[in-house]
């Protein structure tokens, strides 16, 4: 079994251009000097990432407004997702690990839920929850809450209801091989806990906050299904993408897939460079 | 346990209780509650079971429905026999670097976003696509041909966003098989299909069981390959949550159909686990 066979070799590359056969024809096509994004090849050029639509009547990437607003707001919903994500993870973990109480391994259970609902059924019961929210203080207070209707902060809140289980995972994954006796030492030099907190434990916790950070930027940055339900009138990337593909779009979506490639894969080396040094 | 010590620990675990809370238990709550409230008159609603019996007498949506889960199904086990004999590879050919290529190159695909997955199977498959401009160049066919917008290129997408997931549970499990049992199930004389069938894969049934769940999950949730690679056809249930919620603006429909969603796909974990006696978190700490 250890020796394979021809055709097990032919499957596996096949099967590797398989895997990068669609990646890579969005990559070359963000090239293409054409006005729509399929072939025959029209020759290299730069217009859809710097064009400013004088040469195809569409700009290109860099130089149009609605491209440019949705990577701002994606970025507007991930890094208050990763933020919150790693703080409340952390505490999270810290729960997991160190505390004591009963129904622990129940609150350990219920942490995971949220891996197993479908992204789409998250969206529609925080869209319906936080409605009803809202229009009971509407009535209450006289006031209109904007902050609960399909917006910004409840994308933030819709990705965060389940980008804080991998978190935690992560988060209490390292604590479980941190080593008490170091913060005992600690003590017992006669460091307050807080000093130990920032002086041995957070230190030893770095990598593996920083890997939970940037897993969360990914997954926000990424998200469809539930963001989909809780988009208001910013939409992020994802949902500007899928509008202009049911559309039919110019290679301008080529050449911001590109970028988010690149983007997406320098984030990913270095997460996978960071935990190699962990280990 | 001292009143400070206790006040300690409930301020721990206050963010975890209002997540849980706020974002997971009571929006359910919410929708379970919607589903069962039943228009009737304009702005009038009372509790009822309208909602699942629309479901059940309306044969797109239960039809839509049975369609997903069979359609799931399908796509799970085919991403099961294609990445069976890769995870295999990477488990027990591949040797340090080439190794750790083959698995880095099978996770980079991933970290890229869905959408842009499927527009590059879209640039493939469409009439003015690329394969279908390769036939045409090459003489094969005489005009466009399109293969996108049909349940071909639906499960085709669906099995290429699911590998990964499979792969990696099932090059875990396949690791940690000794060699040298492999080599006593040929020196009795087993067959190269005996050893598979007898040794390999009940070895490895943590692992298929870990990847079916989470690509049948994945796929069942899937919204924007069903519904931009199948189009008219896409026919995916959770479009239909997504027409009666925004489109449509029929909530407590639509928080029927989640609470269907919801069951379907929590029922069908539960049943993989049951058969193969697994639980949820190992299960999921396996991926």
């Amino acid at each position: 079994m250890n020796r394979p066979s021809i055709v097990w070799k032919l499957y596996i590359a096949a099967f590797y251009i398989f895997l990068f056969a669609p990646l890579l024809v969005v990559a070359i096509f963000a090239f293409n000097a054409s006005p729509f994004p399929s072939p025959p090849w029209k020759g290299f050029t730069l217009e859809w990432f710097v064009g400013t639509g004088s040469v195809f009547g569409k700009p290109g990437v860099l130089k149009d407004p609605i491209w440019l607003t949705s990577i701002g707001n994606s970025f507007k919903i991930a890094l208050p997702v990763a933020f919150l994500a790693v703080l409340i993870g952390t505490v999270n973990a810290w729960v997991l690990e160190r505390a004591e109480f009963r129904g622990k391994t129940v609150l350990a259970m219920m942490m995971l839920w949220p891996l197993v609902i479908p992204g789409v059924v998250l969206g529609i019961s925080i869209l319906a929850f936080f409605s009803r929210v809202a229009n009971g203080l509407e009535d209450a207070l006289n006031a209109d809450i904007d902050m609960l209707r399909p917006g910004l902060p409840l994308v933030i809140l819709g990705q965060l209801s389940f980008i804080l289980t991998i978190a935690t995972l992560i988060i209490a994954a390292r604590l479980r091989k941190f080593d008490r006796s170091l913060e005992e030492a600690a003590l017992d030099l006669g460091a307050s806990r807080a000093r130990v907190l920032r002086t041995v434990t957070l230190p030893f916790l770095k990598p593996a906050l920083f890997g939970a950070g940037l897993v969360a930027l990914l997954m926000s940055f990424e998200n469809f299904n539930t963001t989909l339900m809780l988009v208001g009138s910013d939409p992020p990337l994802p949902i500007t993408m899928y509008g202009q593909m049911r559309e039919g779009a110019t290679p301008a979506i080529n050449a911001v897939s590109l970028m988010l490639m690149l983007g997406v894969g320098g984030i990913a080396s270095i997460f996978a460079l960071t935990s190699k040094a962990e280990q | 346990m001292k009143p400070a010590h206790r006040l300690t620990l409930f301020l721990l675990m206050a963010p975890a209780i209002l997540w849980l809370g706020l974002l997971i238990i009571l929006p359910h709550v919410e929708i379970l509650i919607l589903s069962f409230s039943q228009r009737v008159a304009p702005r009038v609603y009372e509790f009822g079971f309208g909602n699942y019996l629309e479901f059940f007498t309306e044969p797109l949506y239960w039809r839509t429905f049975a369609r997903t889960a069979i359609m799931s199904i399908m796509v799970t086990v085919i991403t099961l026999v294609l990445a069976f004999p890769i995870a295999m590879y990477i488990a027990r050919v591949a040797q340090g670097r080439v190794k750790a290529m083959l698995l880095l190159l099978c996770l980079l695909p991933f970290w890229v976003s869905e959408l842009v997955r499927t527009l590059g199977w879209m640039m493939l498959l469409r009439e003015t696509g690329i394969i279908s401009y390769l036939l045409r160049m090459t003489g094969l066919a005489s005009q466009p041909v399109e293969l996108l917008y049909n349940d071909g290129a639906v499960i085709l997408g669906l099995v290429y966003g699911g590998l990964l997931f499979m792969i990696v549970p099932l090059a875990n499990a396949l690791e940690s098989l000794e060699p040298s049992v492999v080599e006593a199930g040929f020196d009795l004389g087993g067959s190269r299909w005996t050893v598979l069938r007898r040794i390999v894969i009940p070895h490895a049934m943590p692992g298929i069981v870990a990847g079916s769940i989470i690509v049948f999950m994945l796929t069942v949730g899937n919204f924007a390959t069903p519904v931009l690679l199948g189009g008219k056809n896409g026919l995916w249930f959770t479009e239909q949550i997504y027409a009666q919620f925004i489109t449509r603006f029929n909530w407590p429909q639509g928080a029927a159909f989640g609470i269907l969603l919801l069951l379907l796909s929590s029922a069908i974990v539960w049943a993989g686990l049951r058969l193969t006696r697994q639980s949820l978190g190992t299960t999921l700490r396996q991926a």
